[in-house]
């Protein structure tokens, strides 16, 4: 499964022109808001027509104005959750549910009813009408909406943005869900450095209507320097790793790592379960010599690939724990004081408690990672 | 009590036909009432200002004009009306269904307001959801559109009948006041005023008048709020 966009548009004073190429499990179009990631997802839907350029999902031509190809959108067969849910008024969390699979031609409907009320804990909410369901409950309805149209690719657009942290969290495993369980591609759209970094295979990172770095998550989520900036304390190595062993005396869970084992609160995984976690830059301290008396548990070794400036008086320091990056931001009055250099050997400090929801989360599973 | 139910038969027939040319002048607007709302609320076009007016002419001409236009076009020796008799065998001219006709067109931009006033209120985002699963816009249309207006479509038709038994002006004027094949109620108390003795008819028909009015008023209210509450827009 691939996404071609490869476009030219003008909204207004705004200019969009954007290129990338993505085939991973859920590509992330992240950006700072008006950076146009929802412009290009409504693209790729048909709800907005390209002044330039062409849109392929899996070789199909979906849009291309050179060859005055453009789709319309109920003949796509491609799903779209909005930031809104646009669950139909007038009728029932099922007559939304059906909707879209009445449309789909019956040799095309891959989508099990069954499966998908079950995969997104609905059930209960069949007879209900949506004006009496919470904003979680809206937005797992559009989710289950979309799927049981069978679509060939999933859209989310900021599917959690109007959601408190309460109901994020309640959402986001059904999504890591869908990601896994599902064979749909997804195109999700996001600002949140959390989210990306907790839910995507790939990311196409957006400002000002330009792509200004693609590829797989971990690699981009480095790039410290491109986060927006009221993102940027969120920012931080994203690793894989694996659930090794619960550490029930201390309400523990132990994950292996490239750089080593890493010990997090007690996650409600089973042994061996993949987790993605995400290590803020600013979680992450730095020393020169394998530390006593330090409360902080996870001590990583590695040798330092990367210092750049950051913000005020911070320099970032990319640390390689043999072969995972771990980032780390500190003072520059630290660095000269640490004589940090690099190619340095030096230790990753990173306490236990830094890790929260917000920054663990199921793990891509092993046959879909890269 | 009596005397207001024992009703002559002309009186009775004065009330069945009331009821039917009203009844069929909101039916036979609606499609039309639909087309032109969705055109005056959606559509971009050269001459919707003129639609616009054309439509809402009725509301501010006489009736007497609008009957005596109706006289001139669907009369027998009417443009109109000359190429409906001979081609559909339709006749308007001094028939009931003229008098259909005439309350209809002076309903028509009533019904085009609420109609049209619903369909601006739709948030096309719904119909943007309806479309990326998969319904062309005839669907959509069916299936997202009209339900989401259809408060508006029964104000629009509540009052097109409302009007209707009330017409006068156009009908006297189009297809005159023939018991038993024009005489509406508004036609039949008009005739008893004119005549000595006439008062009790006219009271009777007059009471009789109110009480359809009122009870298409409270249908009408208990309809929008059944719908209402089905969508719980309230």
């Amino acid at each position: 499964m691939s996404v071609l966009v490869d476009i030219g548009h003008r909204l207004g004073g705004f200019a969009i022109d954007a290129r990338f190429e993505s085939a991973g499990r859920l590509t992330a179009l992240f950006g700072p808001s008006g950076s146009g990631k929802t412009t290009l997802i409504n693209m790729i839907a048909g709800l907005i027509r390209p002044d330039k350029g062409r849109i392929a999902v899996d070789g199909r031509v979906l849009a291309d104005t050179g060859a005055g190809i453009f789709v319309p959108k109920h003949k796509r067969r491609i799903g779209m959750v909005f930031q809104d849910a646009r669950l139909f008024p007038h009728m029932s969390v099922a007559g939304n549910l059906h909707y879209g699979r009445w449309f789909t031609p019956p040799a095309e409907r891959y989508a099990d009813i069954d499966a998908v009320v079950d995969l997104l804990g609905i059930g209960p909410l069949m007879n209900r009408r949506p004006a009496k369901l919470s904003g979680g409950e809206k937005q797992r309805v559009a989710i289950g909406r979309a799927l049981l149209a069978s679509p060939r690719l999933l859209l989310m657009d900021e599917p959690l943005a109007s959601l408190d942290e309460v109901r994020k969290a309640e959402i986001l495993p059904y999504i890591e869900r869908l990601r896994d369980e599902t064979k749909i591609p997804i195109v999700y759209v996001s600002h949140s450095v959390a989210e990306v970094a907790r839910l995507a295979s790939d990311v196409v990172m957006l400002a000002q209507g330009n792509v200004i770095a693609s590829g797989p998550t971990e690699a981009v989520m480095q790039r410290l320097d491109l986060l927006p900036a009221e993102e940027r304390g969120e920012g931080g190595a994203v690793l894989d790793t694996r659930v090794l062993r619960h550490d029930e005396t201390f309400g523990m869970t132990v994950l292996g790592s490239a750089a080593g084992e890493i010990r997090v609160p007690r996650l409600a995984m089973t042994t061996g379960a993949a987790v993605r976690i995400r290590i803020r830059a600013r979680d992450v301290m730095i020393a020169t010599e394998h530390p006593a008396g330090l409360s902080a548990l996870n001590i990583l070794p590695g040798t330092i690939t990367a210092i750049s400036p950051g913000e005020g008086p911070a320099v970032e320091v990319g640390i390689d724990c043999n072969g995972a990056i771990v980032l780390a931001r500190i003072t520059e009055q630290s660095r000269q004081a640490l004589k940090l250099h690099l190619g340095g050997k030096v230790f990753a400090v990173v306490k236990t408690v830094s890790f929260d929801r917000a920054n663990t989360g199921a793990g891509l599973p092993a046959e879909a990672d890269g | 009590m009596n005397w207001l139910l024992d009703l002559t038969p002309d009186e009775w027939n004065a009330v069945r036909l009331s009821i039917k040319v009203a009844t069929v002048a909101m039916l036979a607007s609606l499609p039309p009432g639909i087309l032109i709302a969705l055109l005056l609320a959606r559509g971009q076009f050269w001459g919707k200002t003129l639609l616009n007016g054309l439509v809402h002419l009725p509301l501010i001409l006489p009736p007497v004009v609008t009957g005596y236009l109706l006289l001139l076009t669907f009369g027998r020796r009417g443009p109109a009306g000359a190429f409906l008799a001979e081609h559909l065998g339709i006749v308007f001219s001094f028939r009931w269904t003229g008098a259909a006709l005439a309350c209809g067109v002076m309903g028509f931009p009533l019904m085009v307001r609420a109609i049209r006033l619903s369909i601006e209120a739709v948030d096309r985002k719904m119909e943007a959801a309806a479309g990326t699963l998969g319904a062309n816009p005839l669907w959509v249309f069916a299936t997202i559109t009209l339900p989401l207006i259809l408060p508006g479509l029964i104000a629009g038709a509540i009052l097109a009948f409302a009007k209707a038994m009330g017409e006068f002006g156009a009908t006297i004027t189009f297809v005159s006041n023939i018991p038993n094949e024009t005489q509406t109620l508004p036609s039949a108390i008009y005739t008893f005023t004119q005549v000595p003795g006439g008062d009790e008819g006219a009271l009777r028909l007059t009471l009789i008048s109110i009480v359809i009015s009122m009870a298409a008023l409270v249908a009408s209210e208990v309809l929008a709020r059944r719908v209402g509450r089905r969508m719980d827009i309230e």
